[in-house]
């Protein structure tokens, strides 16, 4: 295997002094590769992905990402952040900006580009996305599926190598889950790495690489999609299945 | 098993007549026994207060200004006061041949402020015409170059009061915008700091800062050097203003969900990119009407700054009744001619704020 592209080594994490919220996670996650990651709430899922681009500090342990060791170095965590792009839950849009605003805003203003520049690039991610046609609208006037499809162009605008989905599907009405769903495997047909936290098992079993199960902050059983939801090797593993699935 | 029976309702009666102005008073004034009895207490108040208002002030009035003719006239006003007193009302002690220059002063600096209220003329240049604007202001009250020199001191009325206003609103905002955001800082000094300068402003009453700004301060200050009095007086509103600003534009800054600053976190915006591009813009369009209430409270408390014998509006209104024994018995109708001045400038600026409230919220019609 090549240098992984993110390297968890001992990574360590408290909430406060006792919740123990990472638990020596080791993971190497190749370039290219498409991760998912589940597990019940609570487990560190979130956490785990917030850490390779800082949102969260971890407090032990070495986190390398695509190169660069993450510490107090702010310099560091802004070129990470420059390769690494995020999906939240809540779309988190700005909405007091229009659609092509919130697309243009950090190309312009971290990559630099000019206007013209940033609102094509803005305008190709649109096209990528389906969603052109709103592109002067304001978030709020969009449906949440379009939401989220809008703030993964927004995240695809600084083209970053690294993707982290924070259950992006999460938030939205059913009908709206598949035009989301549909954007990601997309994405994930274009080379791109990607780790996402979601517990769209169809999604899994379509893109994945490998799936990881956590319970508890510790990474509890990791293998391909087939293996782990017909074959689960853990109680804790098969017991959540069981629950996600069973209905 | 029971046979049902189905029997129509009674027809209700006709819905009484919602049109009209007879429409109108029913459903508004007399819609039953409790908004009835308000409107008759109401309107009876107003009907006997309103006739004996608009007899003092109109129809029993005098409107010469000739105070011997008025002393007759007890129970009207008299509003000669205003027609002979207006210039030491609102240019103070400004020497009285040289009034012209305090009110090319203020046209000068009224047509500005109009001019900045419009999104059209939101353009690079409009800061060189502010400069352009103060400097001009500065030049024709102080004079110099041409123009007799007058001291601050003798500045006063309308004029004084705007510029006091003026700057020190553009220069808490500023202010405020830092102390707010030091406030929610991560560093503790600053923090600590900001939380200091806004609890111990806030506890003493605007008159005591004046009265430190202008007669202990220079107690401080090194043997010789001397700040004019103008300028100590503008500093203690800028800061008084600035502490009561940061806390309403703190409570704008809270209601941001911390996905906001997550998202730019992760877009790479820096600290200043997010507050400036992300958070401020929504924090700001938030508590519009808090800050427009505070930029009111500040153009009004600048009346108090005739306790360190500035005589801006309100000074210059006693400063020109107390001086002429004629003239002191009618300062109700003094008072009444600065209200309405006072008025006209907060009314525009509270219409103005419902303006920007409706620019600001435009992202968030669905």
């Amino acid at each position: 295997m090549s240098t992984p592209i993110i390297s968890f080594d001992k990574v360590n994490k408290w909430y406060g002094n006792d919740f123990h919220v990472l638990r020596d996670i080791d993971l190497n996650v190749a370039k290219g590769e498409r991760i998912v990651i589940c597990g019940p709430s609570g487990s560190g899922k979130s956490t785990l992905i917030r850490c390779i681009n800082r949102l969260e500090e971890h407090q032990q342990g070495r986190l390398v990402v695509d190169g660069i060791e993450l510490s107090d170095d702010l310099k560091a965590i802004d070129t990470i952040r420059k390769q690494v792009g995020m999906v939240f839950q809540q779309f988190n849009l700005f909405p007091h900006l229009t659609v092509l605003e919130n697309l243009t805003l950090s190309p312009m203003w971290v990559g630099k580009l000019p206007k013209k520049e940033a609102e094509e690039r803005a305008m190709q991610q649109l096209e990528r996305v389906r969603i052109a046609e709103q592109a002067l609208k304001y978030p709020l006037q969009l449906s949440g599926g379009q939401q989220q499809r809008v703030a993964i162009a927004r995240a695809l605008c600084l083209t970053p190598k690294i993707m982290l989905f924070d259950e992006p599907t999460s938030a939205l009405d059913p009908e709206m889950i598949k035009e989301v769903l549909d954007v990601m495997i997309e994405l994930a047909g274009q080379g791109i790495t990607m780790l996402c936290v979601t517990h769209e098992m169809g999604f899994a079993k379509a893109v994945a690489d490998r799936v990881i199960f956590m319970d508890q902050g510790q990474i509890v059983e990791q293998n391909t999609p087939e293996q782990f939801f017909n074959h689960p090797q853990t109680d804790r593993a098969q017991d959540f299945l069981s629950k996600i699935l069973g209905h | 098993m029971s046979v049902r029976v189905f029997q129509s309702l009674p027809a209700r009666p006709a819905p009484v007549q919602q049109g009209g102005a007879i429409g109108w008073i029913r459903s508004n004034l007399f819609a039953d026994l409790r908004t009835t009895l308000s409107t008759l207490i109401i309107g009876g108040v107003l009907l006997w207060y309103l006739p004996m208002l608009f007899n003092w002030a109109v129809l029993s009035a005098y409107w010469l200004p000739d105070a011997q003719a008025c002393h007759p006239v007890e129970v009207g006003a008299c509003w000669g006061v205003v027609a002979e007193k207006y210039r030491l009302i609102i240019f103070g002690r400004y020497p009285f041949e040289e009034q012209w220059r305090p009110l090319v002063a203020t046209l000068l600096m009224m047509a500005l402020l109009i001019a900045s209220c419009s999104r059209a003329f939101w353009k690079p240049w409009l800061v060189l015409a502010w400069v352009l604007v103060l400097a001009a202001f500065f030049w024709l009250m102080l004079g110099g170059f041409g123009l007799s020199p007058v001291e601050t001191d003798r500045w006063g009325g309308l004029p004084l009061t705007l510029l006091l206003s003026t700057l020190s609103i553009a220069m808490a905002f500023p202010l405020a915008l830092l102390v707010a955001l030091g406030r929610r800082s991560e560093l503790p000094a600053i923090r600590t700091l900001c939380t200091l300068y806004v609890e111990l402003i806030r506890g003493v009453p605007l008159i005591s800062v004046l009265f430190m700004a202008s007669f202990m301060f220079p107690l401080f200050m090194p043997q010789g050097t001397k700040i004019d009095v103008l300028i100590r007086v503008l500093a203690g509103i800028t800061l008084f203003a600035a502490a009561y600003l940061a806390e309403v534009i703190r409570g704008g800054l809270q209601a941001i969900p911390k996905g906001q600053v997550e998202a730019a976190a992760s877009l790479g915006l820096s600290y200043w990119q997010t507050q400036r591009k992300v958070v401020l813009p929504q924090a700001l369009a938030m508590v519009v009407p808090g800050i427009m209430n505070n930029f009111i409270a500040i153009f009004k408390d600048t009346s108090l700054v005739t306790i360190v014998s500035l005589y801006e509006l309100t000074g210059a209104l006693g400063l020109a009744l107390n001086s002429d024994a004629d003239w002191r018995p009618y300062k109700i109708e003094g008072y009444v001619f600065i209200a309405l001045i006072y008025f006209a400038f907060c009314f525009a600026m509270s219409r103005y704020s419902l303006w920007v409230e409706a620019q600001v919220n435009k992202g968030k019609l669905r």
